[in-house]
């Protein structure tokens, strides 16, 4: 283990420097974080991820995001193990009714202000398995979406760059008077 | 006394199912079948519905024999094959909640996937409205002074998928862990009723996130057996090397992962490097880091050009370089092996009673594995070794697939060297008639196993059985007298599909 770690100390790290915020994501955004509300955050979000029906292939992208190459929590992005923790609730998949009361009660344990980033192609309106008398459709049919980060599944830096568009604007309006 | 495949035969065989036999028998039949199966002289493969029919998928395991026996319901029940043989009992109560279709005779008639949500009952059979007041799920007891129950779920505290775990426990001491599964189920198996063959195998490539790849492969197979397409020799080549990157993926994922569920994280850090690298490389080569929507009926829709080859070699010598040092990492940490000898142990008795498929199979001295058994192409041109170990702990399962990296390595190798040149897809014109198909793939986790009907280009019915079916319940045996903190080691060690399960 000595020799790994030892290893690890001169090689060049894996992470790779940040994208850059992709510019819809910013604009859907400006309008869904409020002013006071960022200027509490700061820079760090504490996100919970709930999985509300998916196939779990957002979930392996999302795990990712924590991997030596993307590093969240150089950003002060954290994922939490409990929504009363969280700033931010990640929803994948399409909300089956299954899972419905789930993301309900998870939505309401999650203390305000909170926004909610829908992840994956099903988040939005249930993808391909819209229409099942199993699914309830997008994310927004139970809970407010605040920033839909579309793909089958998205891949992590999209995922990263969706989220550092929410600090963006959270540390722009800070700095505003 | 005759075998069961003779038994079977002399029922009255449905013409074009391909390219194992399909009987319609009768309910004595039926249940010599069940018995069979209970006295373990063969092995279940599936069970699933149809409006007023119930099929059941077998395999004889020394001769890799496989046959599918189906008895018409007119009276909407059937005899239960899961009160000879457990291991069918959650598939029954999921064509119960789907169909209707009563298991007479189940000790377990609870539902399974319907947690009465859904506003109708039986939505793939006679439809009824759903009931107006749901009852409360009953778990199975456990009596005993100062036990306690812990509720697990579903929202679990990591990025995992849902479920619900009841653990009833004596202090640190599981007594008792019971599953409740079905949160994600999105009625897929609905969906795919009267879907074209092409919106079939998209679908059918989400029903589990990390084996897109394995059930593209088995649909697709399933539709060219019931079609009578012949693959080209390149898309054949091709889509095991699909098939091996998506296991080498999902591997160093897990391997990593259980090793940081026992709060070893370095091992977490250098496998999930790895693990990038190899759905890096199949995205440059194949535009999908899962590879998903690539492999589709009657061939691929991808190509390996030479960057593509180049940056897969890369990947490849990379994990080559690195793998050896983490596997003796691994080996040499005495707090981590303290973790995982002797934890979560499957006896092998379990794992032949229920069929277990892949590395939890594997780990308890199951060899089953479907590339070697039924040597579908291109693995019956292919060199390989299937490990198997018997202590079935969370040990072995890290060591299986250990041992499956390495395989998978060489096959890779193998398939680069000996890819042909040619077409990458091949088309058949959609027959009006029924035609029915069945195909079982090896995926990571184990055996996925779809059977279909088409008629006219489109999809009469599709059942798609993953490998989770038979291992979800071994984990409860497996969890039995472990300290619940060892739960999340156990559970990851398996790494049982719940959309997978759920459908």
């Amino acid at each position: 283990m000595r020799k790994l770690l030892f290893e690890s100390l001169f090689r060049r790290p894996f992470t790779e420097p940040a994208p850059s915020t992709d510019d819809a994501a910013i604009t859907e955004l400006a309008t869904a974080v409020g002013l006071a509300a960022r200027r509490r955050l700061g820079r760090s979000l504490s996100i919970r991820e709930v999985d509300a029906g998916s196939c779990n292939g957002c979930e392996l992208e999302i795990h990712a995001l924590s991997n030596a190459y993307y590093d969240v929590e150089r950003f002060g992005l954290r994922f939490v193990a409990s929504p009363r923790h969280a700033d931010v609730l990640m929803v994948t998949g399409p909300v089956t009714r299954n899972m419905r009361y789930a993301l309900e009660r998870t939505y309401h344990a999650t203390p305000n202000p909170k926004w909610v980033v829908a992840v994956g192609d099903c988040a939005r309106d249930g993808g391909c398995f819209a229409g099942s008398y199993a699914v309830v459709g997008g994310v927004s049919q139970v809970v407010p979406v605040d920033l839909h980060i579309p793909g089958c599944p998205p891949p992590p830096i999209r995922i990263l760059q969706g989220l550092l568009s929410l600090l963006d604007q959270t540390a722009k309006s800070v700095s505003r008077p | 006394m005759p075998s069961l495949i003779d038994l079977m035969l002399e029922g009255r065989q449905i013409q074009h199912h391909a390219p194992w036999p399909r009987s319609m028998v009768d309910a004595s039949v039926w249940n010599f079948a069940g018995n069979e199966l209970a006295q373990g002289r063969c092995s279940l493969l599936g069970l699933w519905g149809e409006p007023s029919t119930v099929h059941m998928a077998i395999v004889n395991e020394q001769t890799a024999q496989i046959a599918v026996v189906s008895l018409d319901c007119p009276n909407r029940s059937y005899p239960s094959i899961g009160m000879h043989h457990l291991p069918a009992l959650r598939l029954e109560r999921a064509i119960h909640d789907l169909f209707g279709l009563v298991a007479e005779g189940s000790p377990d008639p609870r539902p399974w996937l319907d947690h009465n949500r859904w506003g109708t009952r039986f939505p793939l059979g006679d439809r009824i409205d759903a009931l107006s007041q749901a009852s409360p799920y009953r778990f199975l007891p456990a009596e005993g002074d100062g036990l306690h129950q812990i509720a697990v779920g579903p929202v679990h505290a990591g990025i995992i998928e849902p479920g619900h775990f009841r653990f009833t426990a004596s202090g640190e001491t599981v007594v008792r862990l019971e599953e409740r599964l079905g949160y994600t189920h999105k009625g897929i198996e609905g969906l795919m009723v009267g879907a074209d063959i092409e919106r079939a195998a998209q679908l059918a490539g989400r029903v589990s996130g990390d084996s897109t790849v394995a059930y593209a492969f088995a649909f697709s197979r399933a539709v060219e057996a019931a079609l009578q397409i012949v693959v080209p020799d390149r898309a054949i080549w091709l889509r095991a090397l699909f098939a091996e990157l998506e296991r080498l993926a999902n591997h160093l994922g897990d391997i990593g992962a259980i090793c940081n569920d026992a709060s070893f994280v370095l091992m977490h850090a250098f496998c999930s490097v790895l693990r990038e690298n190899v759905l890096r490389a199949s995205d440059v080569a194949f535009g999908h880091r899962l590879m998903r929507d690539i492999i589709v009926p009657g061939g691929v829709t991808r190509d390996l050009n030479d960057e593509g080859r180049k940056i897969i070699e890369l990947a490849l010598d990379n994990i080559r370089l690195r793998f050896p040092a983490l596997v003796e990492l691994y080996d040499n940490t005495a707090s981590l092996q303290d973790r995982t000898v002797d934890t979560g142990v499957l006896k092998p008795a379990l794992a032949k009673q229920y069929a277990a498929g892949g590395y939890i199979g594997r780990a308890s001295g199951r060899s089953f594995d479907a590339r070697k058994a039924l040597a579908y192409p291109p693995y019956d041109r292919l060199r390989f070794e299937v490990p198997v170990l018997n202590e079935g702990d969370v040990n072995a399962r890290v060591w299986i697939r250990v041992r499956e990296v390495e395989q998978s390595l060489s096959l890779i190798d193998q398939i680069l060297d000996r890819v042909s040149e040619g077409p990458l897809r091949a088309t058949a014109s959609p027959l009006f008639e029924p035609r029915e198909g069945m195909a079982i793939v090896e995926g990571f986790r184990g055996d996925v196993l779809v059977w279909l009907r088409l008629r006219d280009g489109r999809v009469e019915r599709c059942h798609l059985r993953d490998p989770s079916w038979f291992q979800w319940p071994l984990l409860e045996a497996a969890i039995e007298g472990n300290i619940v903190a060892d739960f999340p080691l156990c559970n990851k060690s398996f790494n049982c599909s719940y959309s997978g399960h759920d459908l």
